[in-house]
């Protein structure tokens, strides 16, 4: 393999139009696989979860599961498409030892779903439309272990190991029709659109997508034309790019490594390309000399789907609100800047907030511990903030403490700390360390002329005038009380004392 | 007795076995030793299954015994085509690239018989993969006729047939993409039945062409098809192309045959080059026959069943290059070459050079090319074109008629050996059976005689709409009684015995 020199990204940008299409899949969230009975849970035993439809054993029938195809419509009507009348499954005939009958039964010129879009909101709020050519109907393939080798794909393995737990899981493909006019943005409006999708499917519950496990999983096919230009460069098809970063870093290196080919005179050869996570290149897979042949035809062991017109409309009003619109009533409601929304979302803090709002803290103080102390403790721990053990009744309880003045900001640190090295709920931890705020006026009097009498020359300042000097009072009152005063009430009672108007 | 027993009808004898006269575990071993007995001539089984068989027979007794209510077939042996899966028992489907290979789960046709408490023999030789007319293509050697051991038993069912005409088994199981019920039965002067596509469950019957494969009875009377046909038939979940409505009423038919009143379709394009003139005799005969016996007879013309052939030679190549594509030695059946040094892809290019025989290999070529991009809207798109005109034809024939009936085959049984290099003139053995599969109608082929040049079996194929499988048992039933009153006995005791 030559290695290309990049072009840097600016320089291509200025030349170059990016061209995306990107392919999607998830795997649904069914109890069962497509076609078969057999269970869908992850982790079990290889070959545990297997009958003779899935395996392909000679003889065995498929049929179609319902709630497969339900799950494929509320994504297609959530996608804004048209949903079709009627429709078939497809065989797309290749041969691969991890797919059980050398076919895989998808859908191929009748999808369920075509022809919609998905409105992507950028970071600075701007909105980019995505057009969606299709969304279909398919199965899982098994999966392959490759031993021996080097790489651990199948070139120098000595032996492979089959997986067929997978094999015949529920998938939904969606592919954006060309995603043109996206410029310098398009690794952005990439991300952005799988982010976008992922929360979809999350809130339509059909999976739960999480990219890490597999269960949504990303091909992203570049090109370049010249600017200006009408026709489509030649693509790559960078396969199975599997987190938001890594969707962004792959669209930004193929715009680079394609620039760079296509300046020094070169031409790009429609490949498909691996994605590497070190270092965010991709390295040359298999080259397609012919586009492959599938030899598609219509699957004659199933009959086709009709999805009613009245139960597509029921699934229709059925909908939830939609992530983009929820997202945009949220940050009205709680009147943050669409960079701070975006924040929240990366953050994965958007349920969270609202649940902590819901057992009553107000917005802006479960904004502000879920993105602030909460966001830092897991940054700390590595690990993403609705895996932190506390729950949001429990930092609304914080911060309802905070609120009636029973705690101050330090000492709500201090409890979520206790709470999330699991020593019980915020109210027994006040209670077991004394973490209440010293509120007793007499005990808080006493400290304030103990601060006085100590510090006869700061006093004499603040009599004169220089209130700011009331500052050293506080912290000195604030010692004595090891935090557990209202600061502000400390001020108020230093220059009650000193006779001075605050 | 033994002689007495294996000439028994199934109703006679399952009526004798509820009385009890005979006992399950005489009748199966009175079979079990006519296998024993001839089966080293005719070659219609690939594995008998003594023990399983008798195991079967002793339950159905011993539920007798114990006052249960049994089943209209219960007790009755059965010879069972070797494309259905048998749990614990092997089904190769005539091939190699099974041989060895245990099936764990019973087709779902394997179960309905079980649980009627019919009494499987064992598995029967056929064509590999039910691609052929002669039972030649089987990777385990060829069947005999019973009729001439020297002539083919049809094809791809012919051990299933050839058992019925040796007495070997009362009921058989076929299945028919192209004629593979109905032409064997046809050679071998038995009944075979093609039900409406969609009838008998296909879960657990080894795919050839999904769209067009379709199980049914074989028997040497109506009544015992039709007996056999309630059992198989009705809807199965596991099956989404299985029908979900009522069985057609056949075993009333069946013993309620008349043809009075009723209009029957004689079609132009099944008659002309390529019919050998004492099947054509035997079937103006069968005409005539209907005419006496008070049916009106009416001329159709179907102009798209010229065609029929040719569909059929696109749609199911395409459809049996995908089904065997899963025929690739990683998970099941036979594997050459695995030494260690060779990749999957050389192990599976090894183990199908082996285990297919020419007449597949031929067919999922034509069938890989047919759906080739390029050439599918040519080939497989125009194949299914000409596929909605024949069901067009027939629609409107079923307009003016309530049955068609037609030779089943142009020909008698020709030589083992005589077409196995003319794949275009075995072909034309299924001339007149294809359209039916097309359209996924039903059919039916029962015994008119003898043709005179040969001494050979003709078959007179009865053809319904879909779900109209009854009107085929109706009309059956009313010709094989006329015929068997006019030749005094059943067609087959005129077979030499062997």
């Amino acid at each position: 393999m030559t290695v290309t020199e990049l072009v840097s990204y600016d320089e291509a940008l200025a030349t170059y139009e990016p061209v995306m299409g990107l392919e999607v899949h998830v795997e649904l969230g069914t109890k069962t696989k497509m076609f078969c009975g057999c269970a869908t849970e992850l982790g079990a035993e290889p070959n545990s979860q297997t009958c003779p439809t899935c395996l392909g054993l000679p003889g065995s029938l498929p049929v179609v599961n319902g709630i497969a195809v339900e799950s494929a419509v509320k994504i297609g009507l959530a996608l804004n498409c048209e949903i079709a009348e009627w429709c078939r499954f497809a065989r797309k005939n290749y041969f691969y030892p991890d797919m059980p009958k050398n076919f895989q039964t998808s859908q191929y010129d009748e999808p369920i779903a075509f022809n919609g879009y998905l409105d992507v909101q950028l970071e600075d709020g701007e909105v980019f439309r995505v057009e969606i050519e299709r969304a279909h109907m398919e199965e899982d393939t098994g999966k392959s272990t490759h031993v021996g080798g080097a790489t651990g794909r199948i070139h120098g393995a000595q032996h492979s190991l089959l997986d067929y737990n997978r094999a015949g899981i529920p998938l939904i493909e969606i592919v954006t029709k060309p995603i043109t006019g996206a410029g310098e943005r398009a690794p952005e409006v990439a991300k952005a659109y799988v982010a976008e999708l992922r929360e979809l499917i999350k809130a339509l519950g059909v999976s739960e997508a999480r990219m890490e496990m597999g269960q949504m999983r990303c091909d992203v096919n570049l090109s370049l034309m010249p600017k200006g230009a009408g026709k489509f460069g030649t693509r790559s098809e960078t396969k199975n790019v599997n987190s938001l970063r890594s969707v962004e870093r792959a669209a930004r290196f193929e715009i680079m490594r394609h620039a760079a080919v296509l300046s020094s005179g070169g031409t790009i050869i429609q490949e498909t390309r691996h994605f590497h996570e070190e270092d965010g290149s991709t390295t040359s897979g298999r080259v397609k000399e012919e586009a492959e042949d599938y030899r598609y035809f219509p699957e004659p062991d199933l009959v086709p789907v009709a999805p009613a017109r009245e139960w597509v409309e029921e699934l229709r009003k059925g909908l939830p609100e939609l992530p983009r619109v929820r997202r945009n009533r949220l940050r009205e409601e709680w009147g943050v800047s669409e960079h701070d929304m975006q924040s929240i979302l990366n953050a994965g803090a958007v349920d969270l907030i609202v649940a902590t709002i819901e057992a009553g803290a107000d917005a802006a103080s479960a904004r502000k511990w879920w993105m602030g102390e909460l966001s830092r403790i897991a940054n700390e721990e590595g690990i993403g903030l609705g895996l932190l053990p506390i729950t949001p009744v429990q930092v609304a309880r914080i911060a309802a403490l905070i609120a009636e003045g029973s705690l101050n900001d330090k000492l709500g640190r201090e409890v979520i700390k206790h709470v999330v090295n699991d020593e019980g709920e915020p109210d027994e931890i006040v209670e077991k360390r004394g973490l209440k705020i010293v509120s007793d006026e007499g005990a808080l009097g006493t400290a304030v002329d103990e601060a006085i009498a100590a510090n006869a020359g700061i006093a004499d300042k603040i009599r004169s005038g220089k209130v700011a000097a009331a500052g050293a009072l506080v912290g000195a009152v604030m010692k004595a009380t090891r935090g557990q005063a209202d600061a502000a009430r400390v001020r108020e009672l230093i220059l009650e004392k000193l006779g001075v108007e605050g | 007795m033994t002689d007495i027993i294996i000439k028994l009808t199934a109703a006679e004898i399952a009526e004798k076995i509820a009385s009890g006269e005979l006992t399950a575990v005489e009748v199966t071993e009175a079979h079990l030793a006519r296998i024993e007995a001839v089966d080293e001539k005719v070659h219609a089984f690939l594995h008998v299954d003594r023990e399983g068989a008798l195991a079967q027979a002793r339950e159905v007794d011993a539920k007798r015994e114990r006052g249960e209510k049994l089943g209209p077939l219960a007790g009755v042996p059965l010879a069972l085509k070797d494309i259905f899966t048998t749990k614990g028992v092997p089904t190769t489907v005539g091939s190699k690239i099974l041989e060895g290979w245990i099936p764990p789960y019973d087709a779902t046709l394997t179960k309905r018989l079980k649980d009627a408490g019919v009494v499987i023999l064992g598995k029967t030789n056929m064509d590999e993969f039910a691609m052929g007319s002669s039972t030649e293509n089987s990777a385990y050697g060829p069947t005999g006729n019973p009729w001439d051991l020297t002539k083919i038993p049809g094809g791809s069912g012919g051990g299933s047939s050839a058992a019925l005409a040796a007495f070997q088994a009362p009921l058989a199981i076929g299945t028919d993409t192209g004629g593979s019920i109905r032409q064997p039965a046809s050679v071998t002067g038995t009944v075979g039945v093609k039900p409406t596509y969609g009838a008998v469950s296909r879960y657990g019957m080894v795919a050839f062409s999904s769209s067009l494969d379709q199980g049914g009875p074989c028997a040497r009377t109506v009544l015992d098809a039709a007996l056999l046909h309630e059992v198989i038939a009705g809807h199965d979940p596991l099956d989404s192309t299985s029908i979900d409505a009522p069985v057609p009423p056949v075993v009333e038919a069946a013993r309620s045959g008349s043809v009075a009143g009723m209009r029957v379709g004689v079609v132009k394009q099944f008659r002309g080059e390529g019919y050998q003139a004492g099947v054509l005799q035997r079937f103006d005969e069968s005409v005539e026959l209907l005419k006496e016996l008070g049916a009106e007879i009416v001329e159709l013309d179907c102009p798209s069943f010229d065609l029929a052939l040719a569909a059929y030679y696109l749609i199911a190549p395409s459809e049996c290059s995908s089904n065997l594509a899963r025929f690739d030695a990683m998970r099941y059946g036979l594997r050459v070459g695995d030494d260690g040094t060779k990749s999957a892809e050389e192990v599976t290019a090894l183990t199908r050079e082996a285990g297919f025989g020419p007449e597949v290999k031929r067919r999922v070529m034509l069938g890989t090319y047919a759906l080739s991009s390029g050439y599918y809207d040519a080939y497989y798109g125009s194949a299914q074109k000409v596929r909605t005109l024949i069901s067009r034809d027939f629609d409107k024939a079923f307009g003016q008629v309530d049955v068609i009936v037609s030779p089943t085959t142009p020909t008698t049984a020709f030589a083992i050996g005589e077409r196995v290099d003319d794949p275009m003139a075995m072909y034309l053995a299924d001339l007149c059976t294809i359209p039916t599969n097309l359209a996924g109608n039903a059919a039916m082929s029962l015994p008119c005689g003898l043709a005179p040049e040969d001494g050979m079996p003709v078959g007179l194929q009865i053809i319904a709409p879909a779900m109209k499988d009854d009107r085929l048992y109706k009309v059956g039933a009313a010709v094989e009684a006329a015929f068997t009153e006019r030749w005094g006995h059943p067609l087959l005791e005129e077979a030499p015995s062997l």
